[in-house]
């Protein structure tokens, strides 16, 4: 349980803009029980980001439906956990209050720009109508604020009035974009923002929600798969299997002090930029069913230092330093080391 | 210097569509060697997956040659191209369309062999054992010989259409993005299994992608497309070593490299792809281009040898230069 | 291991067939149970009546029979003739099913045709064959009928024809439109870059996967031509007199139907259930036909 994290940046006395304390989401299907998020816990201050890291399947985008109160019910049923945006208590609130808050207070970015933006409307309106809702201006000068939006993320206003479908996918994601961050948020969700968009095109978007979080002062969780990314943009990393956070801790932390073998397992399985004769190392094995995880450390099947102990219980959290956390019981031997750690010299 | 198993020429393939002529591969020239690798970079809509299919002729080129080992299957007939296709196979981006739903793994990989008649006279226990033999070499378990690809995962599905693929004993394979639907650490173990597979069948790839970080460990040579045309050719350590064409400095440059730190100093790009609808006969690059000048308005510009072996489409660098003119 | 196969590999790891896993899926749909076991029923009352009523029983009249109400010796009562209208409903089951199926059967094979060749080859063929669907579909279905009941006679096959032509153009459509999805699939390519030809790969590839939507149209279909031909029948376009096709006996029934209107009831029930059942097996049998549906 990782609340202790919050308790020590409560303490701090910065502001928090988001909390999730043991998040625990299933999916009840008719024959089985999907284990989505199986215990999640973490925090983030006022301009901070934070970057949800894992593979297919590892609980970041219900973890994010989840923080907008907007899992599927059903067959999605959030069994645990409390999620406070700006001290909002998302999970205890009536449908009206939520509509509030999001786009508000908090608000996302989706994977796919094509199916996010609604046809029919011309993207001026669909910024308009959140600005509308939410700040109780009239629709002329809400239009006007949906013009400003557009010039900021680098479309011209006068484009105000065109249809999604007049926009390529860069211009789309600008616009969802612009939409997300219409009211000025305190907390922007991204999930896979990039995902669909060329290099050069993820290139300007990233520089642009780098730059727009700066100025806004807007705390961002960045959900992603690419570790390319997480290094650019984000100053915390939670690193997901199955389910649950395994490793924990700032950027410098997860990525030059790595400690967990999946995250290990993550970077050797990509392609070294320079050296390219290098050999990948994959990871071994599937991830694990997600409606029968294994009753031990859900990543022991796949991991080169499991012991017996990994596969019955689960690991135990151990805090390495005061911002860094793993979950792995291989540490309760002191002399243990991934290989990772003990073969650097500094940065790879 | 051994002779390239595909020699291709002027190859051009046009779409009408309502808009306008789409110049999805407009005049490309290049040779792939046997036994490497050749990389095919881009972005979406750079004609890289028409070049792919154009080669195997799974799309009917507009004009141009392809000549594989001295012959031109554009000017196959049917039947003639049915006997070069066990030679010529393709593997698939989307490892949950390529695979038909309603087939077995059986059914899926056997299926080649059957069509084919490549195993003459088998009965059906030679099949199966043939089809066990390929599981193996592509490291999918016996049991798996009746699941259909939707009870399985993205890298398992991607195996079977490799196995389909190696069914037909091919010498060349046309790799179209095969691992960018994938997780990372799938995406490493289909990788590896797709080296291990050349070495072992000594066979011949285009390794198409949009992975500036895959297409370097893969690949021998790379070739770079930008809408249709090729702007850079190189050996691949030359290529990233010294990349001289101004896209493909951003292409590098845009790569986001899992290293704190390591991401600071870009090369920011203008604007946005445009699909080749009827492009003047100008660079194509011009209006993204941090080097613009008024000579790249001089007509589309050639693909020239700079230094041995690297090629270069670009007005503002000269042969033997070996860098670019300074911006202005 | 060569010598050693006596046993295919893929039987050790056999799972139900892609048929037994469709029954397995159907069993759990209610609906679809209630319209299978209700045409299981009418399946075997036809049985019934192949075996055990002659024509000539259901056909010879009896003056001094007339019009009695229904009761243990004659269940649906008799018809004006004197005939018993039990056995006429039962005997004329046989009509229904054969209208049905016949007549779908030859929609399905003809639309399936043209449907997959526009939809596989596009272009002018697509036009040529679609257009002409449309001016099919634009005559109104019972003038179509009626048309071609005229022209060509009454009889069994032909109101049979009348009942499959008028559904060619739906078959058509929805065989297209399937095409059309599977298509540009890559697993289509695949086929392609394995030397499979055109034709092969319609009907391996394409037609295999377009197929769920074209199976529920067949049976509720089936439904629709039964009342098709019925009301042909009962306008005087079906099966000559005194064949006791259920449209026939509703018509017949109708000069009665103040008097004795249980001559219009039961066989307008056994219509009614039969088209019911049909439908509702259509819909068990989408949901049971989806493989991605199967967890």
């Amino acid at each position: 349980m990782g609340s202790e994290i919050n308790d020590r940046t409560v303490q701090d006395n910065k502001e928090l803009v988001l909390e999730v304390e043991d998040l625990i989401v299933h999916y009840v299907l008719q024959e089985e029980t999907v284990e989505a998020v199986n215990g999640v816990s973490f925090s983030l201050e006022r301009g901070k980001t934070i970057g949800l890291v894992g593979e297919t399947g590892a609980g970041k985008t219900t973890t994010a439906l989840a923080i907008m109160n907007l899992v599927p019910d059903p067959p999605g049923v959030i069994k645990n956990g409390t999620i406070t945006v700006c001290g909002h208590k998302m999970l205890d609130l009536s449908a009206n209050q939520l509509e509030k808050i999001r786009g508000k207070d908090v608000s996302m970015i989706f994977q796919d720009p094509m199916t996010s933006l609604n046809p029919v409307l011309t993207v001026g309106d669909q910024i308009a109508e959140s600005v509308m809702l939410h700040e109780n201006l009239s629709y002329s000068k809400a239009f006007k604020r949906a013009q400003e939006m557009l010039e900021m993320v680098g479309i011209p206003g006068t484009r105000a009035t065109e249809y999604p479908h007049q926009f390529s996918g860069g211009m789309k994601q600008r616009v969802g974009i612009a939409i997300a961050l219409a009211c000025n948020p305190k907390l922007l969700l991204a999930d896979e923002p990039t995902t669909a968009l060329d290099v050069t095109i993820q290139a300007q978007v990233l520089d642009m929600i780098d730059d727009l979080k700066r100025e806004l002062g807007t705390a961002l969780v960045m959900i992603t798969h690419d570790l390319g990314i997480v290094a650019k943009t984000c100053d915390l990393v939670a690193v997901m299997y199955a389910g649950r956070i395994v490793e924990y801790g700032t950027l410098e932390d997860v990525f030059d002090r790595t400690m967990h073998p999946y995250t290990e397992g993550l970077f050797n399985s990509l392609p070294d930029i320079s050296n390219r004769k290098s050999q990948l190392q994959p990871i071994p094995g599937l991830m694990p069913d997600p409606t029968n995880l294994p009753r031990g450390c859900a990543f022991a099947p796949r991991c080169r230092y499991a012991t017996a102990a990994c596969r019955e219980e689960q690991p135990s959290r151990r805090e390495v330093s005061e911002t860094h956390t793993v979950y792995c019981s291989a540490y309760d031997d002191p002399n243990f080391q991934i290989e990772r750690t003990r073969g650097r010299g500094g940065n790879g | 210097m051994a002779k390239a198993l595909f020699q291709v020429r002027n190859l051009k393939k046009y779409f009408k569509t309502s808009r306008g002529v789409v110049h999805a591969v407009d005049d490309i020239s290049f040779d792939i060697e046997e036994g490497k690798t050749l990389g095919i970079v881009g972005e979406s809509g750079c004609g890289k997956s028409t070049t792919g299919r154009c080669l195997i002729r799974l799309i009917e080129p507009t004009s141009g040659q392809v000549f594989y080992r001295d012959q031109d299957i554009c000017q196959l007939s049917r039947a003639e191209m049915k006997k070069l296709r066990k030679e010529m196979q393709i593997i698939f981006q989307d490892p949950y369309a390529s695979l038909n739903p309603r087939k077995s793994v059986l059914q899926i990989i056997a299926e080649p062999l059957l069509y084919n008649k490549i195993m003459p006279g088998a009965d059906k226990f030679a099949i199966e054992k043939r089809v066990l033999e390929l599981m193996d070499k592509v490291g999918l378990a016996e049991r798996l010989i009746n699941t259909y690809p939707h009870e399985l995962d993205g890298g398992r599905r991607q195996r079977i259409g490799i196995a389909r693929a190696l069914a037909m004993e091919p010498k060349f394979i046309v790799c179209d993005e095969p691992v960018s639907a994938l997780d990372v650490s799938i995406q490493a173990q289909i990788l590896n299994l797709l080296k291990e597979l050349q070495r072992e069948l000594s066979l011949t790839y285009v390794f198409i992608t949009h992975d500036l970080s895959v297409v370097n460990h893969f690949s021998d040579d790379i070739i770079v497309m930008y809408l249709g045309q090729i702007v850079e050719k190189a050996p691949a350590d030359e290529l990233f070593e010294n990349p001289l064409h101004p896209y493909t400095q951003a292409l590098l440059s845009a790569i986001l490299v899992p290293a704190v730190g390591a991401n600071r100093d870009r090369i920011k790009l203008r604007g946005e792809l445009t699909s080749p609808i009827d492009p003047p006969p100008v660079c194509r690059f011009a209006k993204r281009c941090n080097y613009y000048n008024q000579d790249c308005a001089a007509g589309v510009p050639p693909l020239l040898e700079i230094t041995p072996g690297h090629f270069v489409a670009c007005h503002r660098i000269k042969p033997g230069s070996n860098t670019l003119v300074e911006a202005n | 291991m060569s010598t050693a196969t006596d046993m295919l590999v893929s039987r050790k790891y056999a799972k139900r067939s892609g048929l037994a896993e469709i029954w397995y899926r159907l069993k759990t749909n209610k609906g679809a149970i209630a319209g299978f076991t209700i045409i299981v029923i009418i399946l075997l009352i036809t049985l019934y009546s192949i075996l055990f009523i002659d024509f000539e029983e259901v056909t010879a009249m009896n003056a001094a029979n007339r019009l009695q109400p229904p009761s243990l010796e004659h269940p649906f009562g008799t018809d004006d003739m004197g005939r018993d209208l039990f056995l006429r409903t039962l005997y004329g089951s046989r009509y229904s099913l054969l209208i049905g199926v016949g007549g779908v059967s030859i929609s399905l094979i003809i639309g399936l045709i043209l449907g997959s060749v526009a939809g596989y080859f596009g272009g002018l063929v697509d036009d040529l064959i679609m257009r002409f669907s449309d001016i099919l579909a634009s005559v109104p279905v019972f003038l179509m009928g009626m048309v071609i009941v005229t022209v060509l006679g009454q009889s069994l096959q032909n109101l049979i024809i009348a009942v499959g032509v008028t559904a060619i153009p739906e078959f058509t459509r929805i065989t297209r439109s399937s095409v059309l999805v599977v298509r540009n699939q890559e697993f289509v390519e695949a086929a392609n870059a394995i030397g499979m030809s055109n034709l092969a790969i319609i009907f391996t590839q394409v037609v295999p996967n377009g197929l769920s939507p074209i199976i529920v149209t067949v049976t509720s279909r089936i439904g629709a031509a039964i009342i098709e031909a019925a009301a042909l029948s009962f306008l005087g376009f079906g099966i000559p007199v005194p064949h006791p096709e259920w449209g026939l006996l509703v018509s017949e029934g109708r000069n009665y139907i103040r008097t004795a209107p249980n001559l219009t009831y039961f066989p307008g029930l056994f219509i009614m259930i039969t088209v019911f059942a049909f439908n509702i097996l259509g819909d068990g049998l989408r949901d049971a036909l989806d493989p991605k549906l199967k967890k």
